[in-house]
């Protein structure tokens, strides 16, 4: 075994590992571990199966080997980081939208007979747009 | 007694399904929207449902978390949850209820495959829920036939427990390893259930592989994970 293939299968089994405890704690969800954990599986996939590893990399054009598996790496991470933004975007949506409930139910509280709570508010303020935004 | 309903973009079938409990059996009917953005929870107010509004969508098992945190609050000591689309079959709540209220089951829950059934189900369908049937079985002992199913009665001790504990997305097989995890007494009763009246399924062709993996996943985590 290479320097670099026993460097490479000890950081992702403790990456996996980690990973793994800290969804057994609850200090992160299994939806934002699945790609970390794909990722560190795959990498050491690859660091075992070196014929693996020079197969893909011959494929891809890549001279040295090993830095197939930096490829794989900033792959993941570019993954995980677009799934992270998005999962951001979503939140900053969701966050706005309860703020703004809780400041109209806030109005209708303290001001009974007030213009807010005259009507009789039947259906939820929501945007028509979300049909299309909102996906499970 | 309470029925709960967790309803996305119901506005044609909810109104019905809530009437039809109504009018034949003299449960409380809550239902959870899920933030539609149609008229769901208008067509629920109006057939007499107790609404609750979700500012924002929060996938199925957070909506059905409500309704037990709900539950708890009001002090219900049995709930069932049957979907909002007509597929479940209104006269087989007392029959999943009954467990319940006897007292010799924790949960019980309504299968489409025990007894006569007319339901079809597609291929790959079929391939999931008997890959989770094994899984369920192999790691908690439980026999299901059918663990997929939305249809089931709890009791008290499981409304309170699920207040706490309930997965976010996909929640019906991993309730069971939850289930398995405080010795709860679960049992199966046969349903009928029919095609869908409005709607579709919450879970598409292309995310069953993630389905798969993610409950799965999670259902194995929550084997190795302590609770309290």
């Amino acid at each position: 075994m290479s320097r670099v293939t026993f460097l490479s299968v000890c950081m992702s089994v403790a990456l996996l590992f980690y990973i793994l405890e800290m969804v057994r704690r609850r200090r992160l969800r299994e939806e934002y571990s699945i790609l970390w954990l794909c990722g560190s599986l795959v990498i050491l996939i690859l660091s075992v199966k070196r014929e693996w590893l020079e197969g893909l990399s011959l494929a891809a054009g890549i001279a040295y080997p090993p830095s197939f598996l930096f490829l794989v790496g900033i792959l993941f991470i570019i993954l995980i980081l677009i799934h992270f933004s998005i999962a951001i975007s979503k939140l900053h949506q969701m966050n706005k939208k309860i703020a703004q409930e809780l400041a109209l139910m806030q109005q209708e509280r303290s001001s009974p007979g007030g213009p807010a709570a005259a009507p009789d508010r039947d259906t939820p303020a929501t945007d028509p747009g979300d049909a299309l935004k909102q996906q499970g | 007694m309470l029925v709960a309903i967790p309803a996305y973009r119901e506005e044609k079938s909810i109104g019905p399904v809530v009437a039809a409990i109504k009018r034949k059996f003299p449960y409380d009917v809550l239902v959870v929207n899920d933030g539609s953005p149609d008229g769901t929870s208008a067509a629920a107010k109006r057939a007499g449902a107790i609404v609750l509004d979700l500012p924002c969508n929060l996938g199925i098992g957070g909506a059905v978390q409500t309704a037990f945190l709900f539950a708890r609050e009001s002090g219900y000591d049995a709930l069932v949850r049957i979907d909002g689309d007509g597929q479940h079959e209104i006269d087989d709540i007392p029959p999943v209820l009954e467990p319940i209220l006897s007292g010799d089951a924790d949960a019980s829950i309504g299968s489409r495959f025990l007894g006569e059934t007319e339901y079809r189900v597609s291929l790959p369908r079929i391939f999931g829920i008997r890959f989770f049937r094994v899984l369920v079985n192999l790691i908690t002992g439980y026999r299901v036939t059918d663990p997929t199913s939305g249809f089931f009665a709890i009791n008290r001790r499981l409304i309170e427990f699920y207040s706490f504990h309930y997965p976010s997305d996909y929640p019906e097989v991993d309730a069971y390893i939850l289930m398995h995890r405080i010795g709860a007494r679960t049992m199966e009763v046969p349903v009928r259930m029919h095609a869908r009246a409005e709607g579709k399924s919450s879970i598409t062709t292309f995310g069953a592989l993630y389905y798969m993996v993610k409950v799965t996943f999670s259902f194995l985590i929550n084997a190795i994970r302590r609770f309290g």
